[in-house]
């Protein structure tokens, strides 16, 4: 869209990077409008890093503070890690947004409230007793740079020649704050234009009826007093190519076709619906062109049961859950173990125990992906670190569990699942080939077929599927005889084979690439960490290290089996500090490996770690020193 | 599926594993039964697979000299499912009892049959938990003694054939395990119908609920107590034939045959869903043989043949393309 020209008689600020949450009712259009800036932005050039935030209830009651939903967003021209901690601006629907999120809200910062929405009845029911917005000792105009409008009056005044009913006029507000935000800080409309052209070219009176929103919105920042000065914030030097937006749980799916055309397969999907993984079902299932099976399943049990047996007969299986689902798949996936097929389960983490915070983040389903399983019943266990890492994590927790014929858990998170950065889109022909083991065609007939017969290397028995003449056998969850697979009660068999199961999976760190340091490989203080915190410790660690500290990041994506040179780089630093988002499990598992007085940083939220609450650990272990 | 050119015997498939059940076991026959029929079908044995949950009648799988896959609990339903929609040219068995398909396995049971997966599930009812020695079981009739119900057992049991049929099934046969010749009849009719056959075996357990199917058993009075269903023959049964079955009520009724008109006695309809019900009503005589044989779509079926659509409206799949999908941007 081509600048008014009274927009440049504003003073333009450069800045370097803006923290922007918008927040409302669940019913406002929050994420539509998070996710369509974060689109504006990224097409400006800009590196971001969002996080989406919403309630469990799917229409919780309007106006309540429990049924606030909202999206952050971080962008800017140097590498964007996190969604950042206090935000620039909030732009705030009505007086329970405003009531959440104001403490996060930084001392000046721009703070946009909807009072169109500030009757009577949503200020009770957001709790307030008088008017924040007149309330003197809260003083919100002096302390913030206010900005107040009725949006949803404007939106009725824009449309006053619109065919569509008032709510549905009501409905375009999310646009109309889009477009205020997008004059303010300089970011194109036109992919927003586009997006809503296709989206809604069915019913071009509401495809009009937003794009006159969004006009209105960005031509009501002219005529206002309140902003003096608009932003701009340069693109950042990303590598070169073709960019897109990702969020965790697409890059999975995207991995998972990757994979199963390397090895060859047919992609089984079969899984139960759960927050927050349920986004991967419904994206698989639109991939029927590549193959790809879904089964929506009559619950987590026979979701997994379901991919086993899709193993069995020589397919690529992934069953997908939550942290309550993989609680419920725990017996079935001994059964794999003891079966020795090669399985992905994936486990998109919330806040637990039990129901929990369904649509919230954490990572305490560590220990349960590790030994939630009756028996001695090891697993290979991987976590993805970021929404465009789930692509790769995904890939290899196939390649890893065909090549080795093992179960893998895969470990995402709401965080991960649901927040979208852009991603340099990768050529998915450049993967490695995914060799499946399974046994030639035609079996030689001199020897007897041994279901339990090992790879030198990896230990990976035989794949022979059902169909293959000459290998029928049978197979279960009874202690297997070795090499013959029969049923045996023999003790020392039984101590055999329990370390067998525990060797094989050792074994796949000796296919595991040397681990990455962030920083010098020795140092004051070595900072480890696994799964979505990977962004607020690298910034955390990047500012310390400006600051002339000697620490260093390493950030897990296997955690069983732990890379073979970890113990050798934890040696290399006098202090060790593993933050995670639960009570301590990566510090549970890495002291009783190493013997190594880690010290742990836990905070179980449902939400991200801040990126300062980090730096505050490191420089509080540093000064221990 | 079938296959001319292979002839095999009984013997084929016997595997070279110890038989461990008790001995006089009503499991014997259901093997022998099972591994008589198979040859008949004439598919290789490489494409039988045999999927068991738990359960004295779960061991079934290790004695086949075919795949086969001893699971958990319950569940077998559920593997078989994943085995059936990954390869549909696989003949897939699936072996449960009373409590792994009836009790721990009864949502999955609910599912295949509703989902029509093309299975062959052979139920072992024996009123009983025989590998856990000895408790009630959801089939057991209420008062049966056992190890957990010394004072009898207190809950309502629960009926195959109506569970299977409000479930949806589309094929119910019921066999008994002491009819060798019936029951190896019932194991061929079983593949032959496309979608999930559910075959019902009463099977005695030696040990712990010896003689709950005594009647059944006595050569001299079995007649009076079992009815042998044809499709199409009326419903005549007794040991000189002296029973027939009548419409009465909704329901159905045993009357002397000489006291009714031919023409009154109910003709046997696989096809009939709510003749169906009426028998899964009659506590004496027992009906065995087809019961219900309906066709209906088939879950794999029909996830192979939208993939198949799918295909052919858009060409395979390109994810090179579907990566650019979408909003996309270049940096330079
Ligand atoms: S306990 Fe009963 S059902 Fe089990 S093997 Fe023995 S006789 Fe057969």
């Amino acid at each position: 869209m081509t600048e008014p020209a009274s927009a440049s008689q504003r003073p333009i600020k450069q800045l370097n990077k803006v923290i922007i949450r918008f927040a409302g009712d669940s019913g406002d259009g929050i994420q539509v409008l998070g996710t369509l800036f974060s689109t504006e932005t990224a097409m400006a050039g800009t590196d971001l890093s969002t996080l989406p935030n919403y309630p469990a209830e799917i229409r919780a009651p309007a106006g309540t503070t429990y049924g606030v939903s909202s999206f952050q967003i971080q962008f800017g021209s140097t590498e964007i890690f996190t969604p950042g901690d206090h935000v620039d601006t909030l732009v705030a629907f009505n007086p329970a947004a405003l009531k959440v999120h104001l403490p996060d809200l930084k001392p000046g910062g721009i703070l946009i409230v909807n009072t169109g929405a500030f009757d009577r009845k949503n200020l009770e029911k957001a709790g307030y007793e008088t008017n924040p917005l007149e309330d003197e000792e809260l003083n919100l105009r002096d302390r913030y740079r206010l900005l107040t409008v009725d949006i949803s009056g404007q939106v009725a005044r824009a449309l006053e020649d619109s065919e569509l009913s008032f709510k549905e006029k009501e409905r375009a507000k999310n646009f109309w704050a889009l477009g205020l935000i997008s004059w303010l800080y300089h970011r194109p409309i036109e992919p927003t234009i586009e997006w809503n052209n296709k989206k809604f070219g069915k019913r071009p009176a509401i495809a009009e009826a937003n794009v006159t929103a969004l006009k209105a919105g960005y031509y009501f920042g002219e005529t206002i007093e309140a902003l003096h000065e608009t932003y701009d914030i340069a693109p950042a030097s990303l590598p070169p190519g073709e960019y897109r937006a990702i969020t965790g749980n697409v890059g999975l799916c995207y991995g998972l076709i990757a994979a199963a055309q390397k090895a060859g397969k047919h992609l089984h999907y079969c899984s139960y619906p759960i927050t927050p993984a349920s986004d991967i079902l419904h994206e698989l299932s639109r991939h029927k062109a590549f193959g790809v099976r879904t089964l929506q399943m009559e619950d987590e049990i026979a979701a997994i049961g379901a991919a086993i047996g899709a193993s069995y007969a020589g397919q690529l299986a992934v069953t997908g859950t939550s942290g309550p689902g993989l609680a419920l798949k725990s017996e079935a996936l001994g059964l794999a173990v003891i079966a020795e097929l090669p399985l992905v389960v994936i486990d998109v983490q919330r806040g637990g125990p039990s129901t929990g915070l369904p649509t919230k983040t954490e990572q305490a389903d560590l220990l349960q992906a590790m030994f939630g399983r009756n028996g001695e019943s090891p697993v290979v266990v991987l976590a993805a670190s970021s929404p465009s890492d789930a692509y790769e994590c995904a890939f290899e927790a196939v390649k890893i569990a065909i090549e080795h014929m093992v179960p893998v858990v895969l470990l995402s998170d709401a965080y991960i699942a649901n927040g979208s950065e852009p991603w340099l889109i990768p050529d998915p022909e450049a993967l490695p080939e995914i060799h499946a083991p399974h046994p030639p065609a035609v079996r030689d007939a001199d020897a007897a077929f041994q279901p339990y017969a090992r790879d030198d290397r990896t230990l990976a028995r035989p794949w022979a599927v059902p169909g293959m003449p000459g290998y029928e056998h049978r197979i279960g969850g009874l202690e297997k005889q070795d090499g013959t697979g029969n049923v045996s009660y023999d003790p020392d068999n039984h101590e055999k084979m329990t370390r067998l199961r525990a060797e094989k999976v050792e074994r796949v760190a000796n296919d595991l690439p040397p681990t990455e340091i962030f920083g010098d490989p020795e140092g004051d203080e070595l900072v480890i960490g696994w799964g979505s915190t990977f962004g607020a410790i690298r910034a955390a660690v990047a500012a310390r290290r400006a600051d002339g500290h000697k620490i260093s990041h390493v950030h897990l994506r296997y955690i069983n089996p732990l890379p073979n040179d970890l113990g050798d780089i934890i040696a290399r630093f006098k202090k060790v500090l593993v933050p995670e988002i639960n009570g301590g499990q990566l510090s549970m598992l890495l002291r009783s490996r190493y013997l190594v007085d880690i010290q742990g940083f836990d905070r179980v939220r449902g939400m991200p770690l801040l990126q300062e609450d980090i730096e505050h650990a490191i420089e509080q272990l540093l000064e221990g020193n | 599926m079938a296959d001319a050119a292979v002839k095999l015997t009984k013997k084929d498939f016997e595997s070279d594993q110890d038989v461990r059940w008790c001995p006089g076991c009503g499991d014997y026959a259901i093997l022998s039964a099972v591994q008589k029929a198979l040859p008949e079908l004439g598919i290789p044995r490489e494409r039988h697979v045999f999927i068991a949950g738990i359960g004295c009648s779960s061991r079934f799988p290790y004695y086949m000299n075919t795949y086969g896959f001893h699971t958990i609990h319950g569940r077998a339903p559920t593997i078989a499912t994943g085995v059936k929609v990954a390869n549909p040219e696989l003949c897939v068995w699936v072996i449960s009892g009373d409590g792994d398909g009836l009790s721990i396995g009864g949502n999955h049971m609910l599912h295949v049959l509703r989902r029509n997966v093309d299975l062959n599930i052979i139920l072992f009812n024996n009123e009983i938990y025989g590998l856990t020695k000895g408790q009630y079981s959801p089939t057991s009739k209420v008062g049966t003694v056992t190890k957990s119900s010394p004072f009898g057992s207190q809950d309502y049991p629960v009926n195959p054939l109506a569970f299977a049929l409000g479930a949806g099934a589309t094929w119910y046969g019921r066999t008994i395990d002491r009819d060798i010749k019936h029951m190896t009849g019932m194991v061929q009719k079983a593949p032959q119908h496309h979608g999930t056959s559910l075959l019902e075996v009463l099977q005695n357990c030696i040990v712990f609920n010896d003689g709950v199917y005594g009647d059944l058993y006595d050569a001299k009075t079995k007649k009076d107590h079992i009815l042998y269903l044809e499709d199409g023959q009326p419903m005549i049964f007794g040991t000189e034939d002296q029973y027939a079955l009548v419409l009465e009520n909704y329901g159905l009724k045993v009357v002397d045959r000489d006291q009714v008109d031919d023409s009154d006695i109910v003709v046997h309809d696989v096809r009939n869903r709510e003749l169906a019900f009426l028998l899964s009503e009659l506590e004496r005589p027992v009906p065995v043989g087809v019961i219900y044989d309906r066709e209906r779509a088939v879950y794999e079926d029909q996830v192979h043949e939208l993939e198949q659509q799918v295909i052919e409206a858009n060409a395979p799949g390109d994810l090179a393309a579907v990566l650019r999908s979408g909003t996309t941007w270049t940096v330079s």
